[in-house]
C-alpha cells in the first residue's frame, strides 16, 4: 500500500480548522444525544420466521441469536421499578417464536421466556409466556423439558395455580425421555405434589441441572446463580 | 517455468502486496473484539453465540474482500493496458484466464484459512475443518464470479455489483423458495412459484455451504457436506466454461 505523504505545511491553515471545527461540532452534536435508549413500547411487530430466515442470508443460528439480543434491549434497564411492565406481550411472544423457529434447536429463546419474561409480575403476560413455553415444548420435548419444569414451579408457586403447574408437569412426565434428565424431572407430577416451597423447590431444580451437565454456560451460570439469591433474599425478607 | 504457473504466481504476489492482508487481519480484529463485547451481553449460549456470530461476519467479510479485490485487480490491469501486453506473449487466452483464476482461487483459500483462526477460540477443531475447506471452496466460487464478471462487464463498478447480487440470491434462494411454496402463497401464484423454481436451477446453492451450524452443533452428516462442496464445485466449473467462453470470442 502506498502511504507517502507530505508534511503538514503544504496544508492550508483554513483546510486545518474545517477540519478541526468539523470534528468538534461531530464531537459536540453526538454527546449532546447520548445513547438511544429503547422503551417497551417501541418493540415492532414480529418478522414472520420465514422472513426473518430470507433476511438471514443462510446465517440462521447468528440472526436467530442477534435477534434475541435485540429484543433483550427492550424494557431490561435497571431503573424499571417493575421489570417488563411496559412490554407489549403478544408482541414479544410472536418474535420468540419467529426467533425458535428460525433456529430450532437454540435454547436462547426459551431460557430468555422461562428465566427472565416470566417474571412480570402482571399475572396474565406471565401466564401467557407460560403458555408459549408449554406450546414449544411439544415440538421437542427432548430439549425443552427443562423450561417446562421451570414453568409449572412458576405456576405452583407465583401463580399459586396448581393445575396448571400438574397440566405442565404431566406433559414434562408423558413426552420427556432425556436420559441425562434428574430423577424429580423424570417424576415431575410428584415433585409438584411435593411440599416444598418455592426456594427449596428451586434449589433442587438448579442442582439437577447443573448435575445432569445442561447447564454449561458461564453466563448462564452466573445468572441462574444471581437469580437464586435474589429469591434467597426476597423469602428470608418475607419470614 | 510453465506460463499458466507464472501468472498464478504473480496474482498470488499482487493479492500479498496490496492491502488485502491488512484488511483480513482488520476483519479478524473486529471479529473477535466484537465477539468479546458479545460475551458480556450474552444471558446464555455464549459461546454458540460468539461462533455464531464471527463466523458469520468472517464468512461474508471473506466474500466482500476477495470479490473486491478481484474485480479491481483486473479493472486495474485492464485500465493499464497488461492485458493487451500479456496477450502479445505466446500465452493462449485460455491459459492466462485459468492462471489468473488459480491466482485467485490461491489467495481466496489463503484467506479462508487465516479467517478460520480465530474461531479456534469457540469452535471445536474437526467441525472448524469442514468449514474452512467449505469457505475456501465458496471464496475461490466468488474469484471465480468476480473475474467472469469483470471480464465481461469491463467495469469495475456493475462487475462488484453483479457478483454480490448473484452471491447474495446464492444465499437465499433456499429461504425464497420455501416463502414461494409456503401456505401463504395462493395457488393463481405457482407461475411465481415456477419462475422462482427456475431461478434457483441457475444459482449456485451457498446456502448449503459453510454452514454455521456446523460449528455450533458440530458436524453434519457426510453427505451433506460432501454435497455442499460438488456443488460449488460444479458452479465453479460452470462459471470457468462461461469465462473461457466469453473470453475467447472478445475482440481487444
Amino acid at each position: 500500500m502506498s502511504c507517502g505523504t507530505r508534511s503538514l505545511s503544504p496544508v492550508p491553515p483554513r483546510v486545518g480548522i474545517l477540519l478541526a471545527v468539523s470534528l468538534a461540532a461531530q464531537l459536540a452534536w453526538q454527546a449532546s444525544r447520548g445513547p438511544p435508549a429503547p422503551q417497551a413500547a417501541d418493540l415492532p411487530s414480529a418478522p414472520p420466521a420465514a422472513l426473518l430466515r430470507a433476511a438471514s442470508f443462510s446465517e440462521l443460528e447468528a440472526t436467530a441469536r442477534l435477534a434475541m439480543l435485540y429484543l433483550q434491549a427492550y424494557d431490561l434497564r435497571g431503573d424499571n421499578a417493575v421489570p417488563y411492565q411496559h412490554l407489549d406481550y403478544g408482541r414479544l411472544i410472536a418474535w420468540l417464536r419467529a426467533i425458535v423457529a428460525t433456529d430450532p434447536r437454540s435454547g436462547y429463546a426459551l431460557f430468555s421466556a422461562a428465566r427472565v419474561y416470566t417474571e412480570n409480575p402482571d399475572a396474565a403476560k406471565c401466564r401467557a409466556m407460560l403458555e408459549f413455553l408449554y406450546e414449544e415444548f411439544a415440538r421437542d420435548p427432548e430439549r425443552r423439558w427443562s423450561w417446562l419444569a421451570h414453568a409449572a414451579l412458576i405456576a405452583k408457586h407465583r401463580l399459586k395455580d396448581l393445575p396448571l403447574a400438574l397440566r405442565y408437569a404431566r406433559a414434562i412426565d408423558g413426552l420427556a425421555r432425556d436420559s441425562r434428565a434428574p430423577v424429580w424431572a423424570k417424576q415431575m407430577e410428584v415433585f409438584i405434589l411435593e411440599d416444598l416451597d418455592e426456594l427449596e423447590a428451586a434449589r433442587v431444580l438448579l442442582g439437577g441441572l447443573i448435575a445432569s451437565g445442561r447447564v454449561r454456560d458461564a453466563s448462564e451460570m452466573r445468572f441462574l446463580t444471581a437469580r437464586f439469591s435474589a429469591l434467597e433474599r426476597e423469602l428470608a425478607a418475607r419470614r | 517455468m510453465r506460463p499458466f504457473w507464472v501468472i498464478a504466481r504473480f496474482v498470488l504476489l499482487e493479492a500479498f502486496r496490496s492491502g488485502l492482508p491488512w484488511l483480513a487481519l482488520a476483519c479478524i480484529a473486529a471479529c473477535i473484539g466484537f465477539a468479546a463485547f458479545l460475551a458480556h451481553i450474552a444471558l446464555t449460549e455464549t459461546r454458540e453465540l460468539q461462533a455464531a456470530v464471527a463466523a458469520a461476519m468472517l464468512r461474508i467479510s471473506a466474500a466482500f474482500l476477495i470479490a473486491t479485490h478481484v474485480v479491481t485487480s483486473v479493472a486495474r490491469e485492464a485500465n493499464d493496458r497488461g492485458l493487451e501486453f500479456v496477450l502479445t506473449l505466446p500465452i493462449s487466452r485460455s491459459v492466462y484466464y485459468v492462471g489468473k483464476l488459480a491466482g485467485f482461487a490461491c489467495a481466496a483459500a489463503l484467506l479462508a484459512i487465516s479467517f478460520a483462526a480465530p474461531l479456534l477460540l469457540w469452535a471445536e477443531p474437526v467441525p472448524l475443518g469442514v468449514w474452512v475447506l467449505s469457505l475456501a471452496a465458496e471464496t475461490a466460487l466468488v474469484a471465480a464470479m468476480g473475474l467472469f464478471f469483470s471480464m465481461a462487464l469491463a467495469e469495475a463498478v456493475p462487475a462488484i455489483a453483479v457478483t454480490a447480487g448473484l452471491y447474495l440470491l446464492g444465499r437465499s434462494v433456499g429461504a425464497i423458495q420455501a416463502i414461494a411454496a409456503g401456505p401463504l402463497a395462493q395457488e393463481q401464484e405457482s407461475a411465481l412459484r415456477g419462475i422462482v423454481d427456475a431461478l434457483a436451477l441457475l444459482l449456485p446453492r451457498l446456502d448449503q455451504a459453510t454452514r454455521t451450524e456446523w460449528l455450533v452443533y458440530g458436524l453434519p452428516p457426510a453427505t451433506d457436506a460432501l454435497g455442499a462442496l460438488a456443488s460449488l464445485a460444479i458452479y465453479f466449473a460452470l462459471l470457468v466454461g462461461a469465462g473461457l467462453f466469453d473470453f475467447s470470442r472478445r475482440n481487444l
